[in-house]
């Protein structure tokens, strides 16, 4: 048994109380010690991610004892792949708090940061519900206080709204979680998928319930309308960086819903038959039409970004909700793409504020490094609104040909294209009036010049950009991978097996009775 | 037993959903607080009820699922947590900005406010 796997989760858990407790008013050494772990955690992510690939799914025991008593957090392609993830936006959204000072604003900024990882992590990590349930809890914390970091009314308010939104959100998951375990006696991923499935069907109303329960509360995170009420007003308002990082928490609800519905209630599965077609892809269309009515309808840049995140979740949705190996392939080559793009947007967002009081797309006096601001925010615009040449144009297709044998073929391609043009003509006038106009309005008087940005905020969203770029030309063997890892979420007995059958301490004494 | 705990469960997961529905911090965070007990009481009853069984395998023939007490002592550490992360960042939005609503901030409401 390797103990590699649960280093994503012990790093942070450790530099965080280190940064809290030794250099607690020495920002330049929390500085130091939050980036040593960002690229371990990186280099840890790459060795994980390179022993999953060859389709070896890790195990982890804690304490040694056996699943399904024992906890196990369990590594397969997917898991892996979104620690890699992760941790890579992790290192740029990083680059960025410091580069543009954002953690010196507040307390306690790279402390809440590793925390946040660790809550991440562990829920891409784990492979038990209850699980599940605590690391969202602990990246939800994290967040809570990361939301409004460096203060502010209006920031306090959205926060409340925030915190409210996810404990609700909490306790559903709480009902669901007791509703599973009420039907089944267990909660490990695992020996649930076997137990539901000898669940006959007039037997089944509370795992029904309890499926639907999930699902939303999934839905929420992964801001599904009509659960996405939570969403616009605290990315906007949460400090850039943070919003950057929370790119990763939506797809932790798609990763969340990827995981549960292929291997505990799978597609095929009489119990929970059509709550895939009959409920998420309609609610998956909506939300891509809602993001991108309310991209041309914004009137500020940050909410504008917001609602990109909306559309390209509801995106990310739709191709999931069809399960086909095809359609999880897809979902997971945009998951990627999503993330590093609405995390570069939210960044720009930040670039585009220096100087200025507000985004509200008025015509405003031009700002310091407008230029390059510009350029960025053009290239991140055509990415999010799926423009050729660059990856969001091929998760598109890949997405629209796994829409293409499906029943609701012509539903799918016309919002995911009509929704396209909205959002490029959103994009279109957001960029001209804030960059374009500029020129026409002349700087009061005596205004202070205020400085540009600094160098390594561009240099961190220009990294973003650079791996949607990488993300572009390599989108061959990327989407051979995630081809890859749908296969392997459709073979889950390789996952059961491994999670069941590993022998732990006291295996052999007590066999199979308790 | 089970028609007691069923309709507790009820009555509070009922109160605790019409609280949060006002569009006041107070009341919302009073709702959450009965919301999270019903859970736990939920919880608690997802193992079965039994009345008067040890929680530990002994020699005698009953016993009572564990399992749920110990899902039941993390929901209720976690919830008061998060109900005390909530009730400072509310009261920090309600000094900041003399209101204590929910709701996003709109200026119609605003003006409709002071009218009223």
């Amino acid at each position: 048994m390797s103990h590699w796997i649960i280093l994503p989760v012990l790093l942070p858990a450790f530099v965080a109380p280190f940064i809290v407790l030794a250099a607690r008013y020495h920002i330049g050494i929390q500085r130091v010690f939050s980036m040593a772990g960002v690229l371990s955690l990186i280099a840890v992510a790459i060795g994980l991610a390179l022993t999953a690939s060859d389709g070896t799914v890790l195990l982890y025991q804690l304490g040694d004892w056996a699943a399904p008593y024992g906890i196990v957090l369990v590594g397969d392609r997917l898991s892996t792949m979104m620690v890699l993830l992760t941790s890579v936006l992790a290192l740029f959204v990083l680059l960025y708090a410091i580069g543009s000072g954002w953690d010196d604003r507040g307390r306690h900024f790279h402390a809440l940061f590793q925390f946040q990882l660790m809550g991440i992590m562990g829920a891409f990590l784990t492979g038990d519900l209850f699980n599940l349930f605590v690391f969202f809890e602990v990246l939800l914390i994290a967040s809570y206080g990361l939301m409004i970091h460096a203060g502010g009314t209006v920031r306090l308010r959205a926060g409340v709204q925030y915190v409210l939104f996810n404990l609700l959100g909490s306790t559903l998951f709480l009902f669901a979680l007791g509703a599973i375990y009420a039907e089944t006696g267990t909660l490990n991923m695992a020996d649930l998928a076997q137990r539901v499935d000898l669940i006959s069907a007039e037997a089944s109303v509370g795992i029904r319930v309890a499926s639907v329960l999930l699902l939303m509360v999934f839905a929420i995170k992964a801001a599904l309308v009509p659960l996405h009420f939570w969403l616009p007003s605290s990315y906007a308002e949460a400090p850039a960086p943070v919003a950057a990082l929370f790119a990763i928490m939506t797809k932790v609800g798609a990763y969340a819903i990827i995981r549960v519905y292929t291997l505990v209630f799978a597609p095929d599965l009489e119990v929970t038959a059509g709550l895939h077609s009959v409920w998420l892809l309609p609610a998956a269309l909506i939300s891509l039409g809602v993001g991108s009515v309310g991209i041309l309808a914004a009137k500020s840049l940050d909410r504008l970004v917001a609602f990109a995140v909306i559309g390209s979740m509801g995106m990310v949705m739709i191709s999931i909700s069809l399960f086909t190996p095809l359609s999880i392939s897809a979902a997971l080559y945009y998951i990627i793409h999503s993330t590093l793009a609405g995390a570069a947007l939210f960044l720009i967002c930040d670039l585009a504020r220096a100087g200025r009081t507000s985004l509200a797309l008025t015509a405003q006096a031009p700002i310091s490094g407008a230029p390059l601001t510009a350029a960025l925010f053009f290239v991140a615009a055509i990415a999010m609104a799926g423009l050729p040449p660059l990856s969001g144009f091929i998760g598109k297709l890949l997405i629209l040909d796994a829409g293409f044998d499906t029943t609701a073929m012509v539903w799918i391609w016309a919002i995911i294209l009509g929704a396209s043009l909205i959002s490029v003509v959103g994009f279109g006038r957001a960029g001209s009036t804030l960059f374009w106009k500029a020129r026409s309005v002349s700087p009061p008087e005596n205004a202070a010049a205020t400085p540009s940005p600094t160098a390594l905020s561009y240099v961190s969203v220009a990294g973003l950009i650079g791996l949607l770029v990488a993300h572009t030309v390599l989108a061959g063997p990327a989407s051979r991978y995630t081809d890859a890892i749908a296969a392997q979420l459709f073979a889950p007995t390789d996952y059961m097996e491994t999670v069941l059958d590993t022998p732990g301490k006291l295996s052999d004494a007590t066999g199979e009775g308790y | 037993m089970e028609f007691l705990v069923a309709s507790a469960i009820g009555v509070m997961t009922a109160g605790g959903l019409y609280l949060v529905l006002r569009l006041r911090t107070f009341p919302v965070i009073i709702g959450i607080s009965l919301l999270t007990y019903a859970v736990n009481v939920f919880l608690f009853a997802s193992g079965r009820l039994t009345v008067g069984a040890p929680p530990i395998l002994t020699d005698a023939t009953t016993y009572t699922d564990p399992l749920p007490q110990a899902l039941v002592l993390t929901a209720i550490v976690i919830s008061f947590g998060m109900t005390a992360v909530v009730v400072m960042i509310a009261l920090g939005a309600f000094l900041g900005g003399d209101s204590d609503r929910v709701n996003d901030p709109n200026a119609d409401d605003e003006a409709a406010e002071d009218i009223a």
